[in-house]
């Protein structure tokens, strides 16, 4: 099975191009959320990493601020090739994304007055909300047994969704409560 | 446009996107809520393109994060898009670069469970608080609103590509049904 790699049967370290092209190609494929496929072509397909390591370099970059998986080809880039490796993976996984989704929407800003296409774009956002409450709802689910931490995931939705207060003096207050409330379950 | 013009949104949008790298812990979807309010603060754009762009984002290939760039473009054109990218790429990019080479040292580190044990709850909640507003923004009657909770229900209940959710709606959109 692929997801057996062991660490006896990982490739070698990529070269810079490769690093390039192969993240080039994740972020062209990339529909819908980059990271499963990220993980399928490091892991599976090119064996650059075990499961356990990519779990551990994605378990940093999600704790680390940032787009999760900007901050794994960071990490990944620079673990192999310095700077350069990290230039050259976040190129590669940005370069065409950022070119079809200017395109897209320089699409909707010329046609955004025409029926069919203002119409189009509106069901397109509902559905993308609905994706967004889906994602948070299933990352919420490992937390029902814990009422303290479901306690602040409320409190985090109320004061930013209902009460509209910005982003950082909410952090600042509840990420060490949250921390304290929390420590004896780690 | 001159260039007085031209230069005009480019520092507002370097500082403002330089600022949310550094708070987006959870990732790009958790920043949606200070995204959208302070975009609409700046007088860039209202929440309903905003919501229009960030499913551009999602529809498209490559990480939810172009959203970024797609508001850089929409308030400065290229020179926007590129000074939008770049400042939320960069200092999150830097601080990732410099820890990921501390990190394996910690890994078994019992504060850095308590640390992460306690970030999760905050990001669900941030995560939850993006979805509610986009879904406010973008629900804008039954009919689209029937469309957002029935996406959801479909992406827990289902294993369907979000792509054919996205496209699902898109379509019932450009067919006149809502």
């Amino acid at each position: 099975m692929p997801d057996d790699s062991s660490e006896s049967s990982l490739s070698a370290p990529p070269r810079l191009g490769a690093l390039f092209g192969n993240f080039f190609m994740v972020g062209v494929l990339g529909f819908g959320g980059v990271l499963p496929l990220a993980r399928r072509m490091i892991v599976e397909q090119r064996r650059w990493l075990s499961p356990a390591e990519f779990n551990d370099v994605l378990s940093l970059c999600q704790f680390l601020p940032g787009a999760n998986i900007v901050n794994v080809s960071v990490s990944l880039g620079g673990r192999w090739h310095g700077p350069l490796g990290a230039l050259a993976a976040i190129a590669g996984l940005l370069a065409a994304p950022i070119g079809i989704v200017i395109a897209l929407g320089a699409v909707y800003l010329r046609y955004r007055d025409v029926a069919p296409v203002a119409h189009g774009f509106a069901g397109l956002a509902a559905a993308a909300s609905g994706l967004v409450l889906a994602t948070a709802l299933r990352i919420a689910s490992p937390l029902r047994t814990r009422p303290r931490a479901m306690l602040v995931a409320a409190v985090a939705l109320g004061a930013l969704a209902l009460l509209r207060l910005p982003m950082l003096p909410v952090l600042l207050v509840l990420v060490p409560a949250s921390i304290a409330l929390n420590r004896r379950e780690a | 446009m001159s260039a007085d013009v031209a230069a005009g949104p480019l520092p507002a949008l370097a500082a403002l996107f330089a600022e949310l790298s550094m708070l987006a812990i959870g990732g790009a979807n958790a920043l949606v809520p200070e995204m959208q309010r302070r975009v609409a603060a700046q007088g860039w754009m209202g929440p309903s393109e905003f919501a229009a762009l960030f499913a551009l984002a999602q529809a498209a290939p490559g990480p939810n994060m172009l959203v970024v760039t797609l508001v850089g473009w929409r308030a400065a054109g290229w020179s926007g898009a590129a000074v939008a990218t770049g400042a939320f790429i960069v200092p999150s990019g830097i601080l990732t670069y410099a820890v990921s080479r501390l990190w394996h040292r910690f890994r078994e580190a019992r504060w850095r469970r308590v640390v992460q044990t306690g970030l999760t709850p905050v990001t669900v909640g941030l995560v939850m608080a993006a979805g509610v507003l986009l879904c406010q923004a973008a629900a804008t009657d039954a009919g689209t609103l029937l469309v957002s909770l029935a996406t959801a229900v479909l992406m827990l209940a289902t294993r369907l590509h979000p792509l054919w959710l996205l496209a699902a709606g898109g379509a019932l959109g450009a067919a006149g049904l809502l």
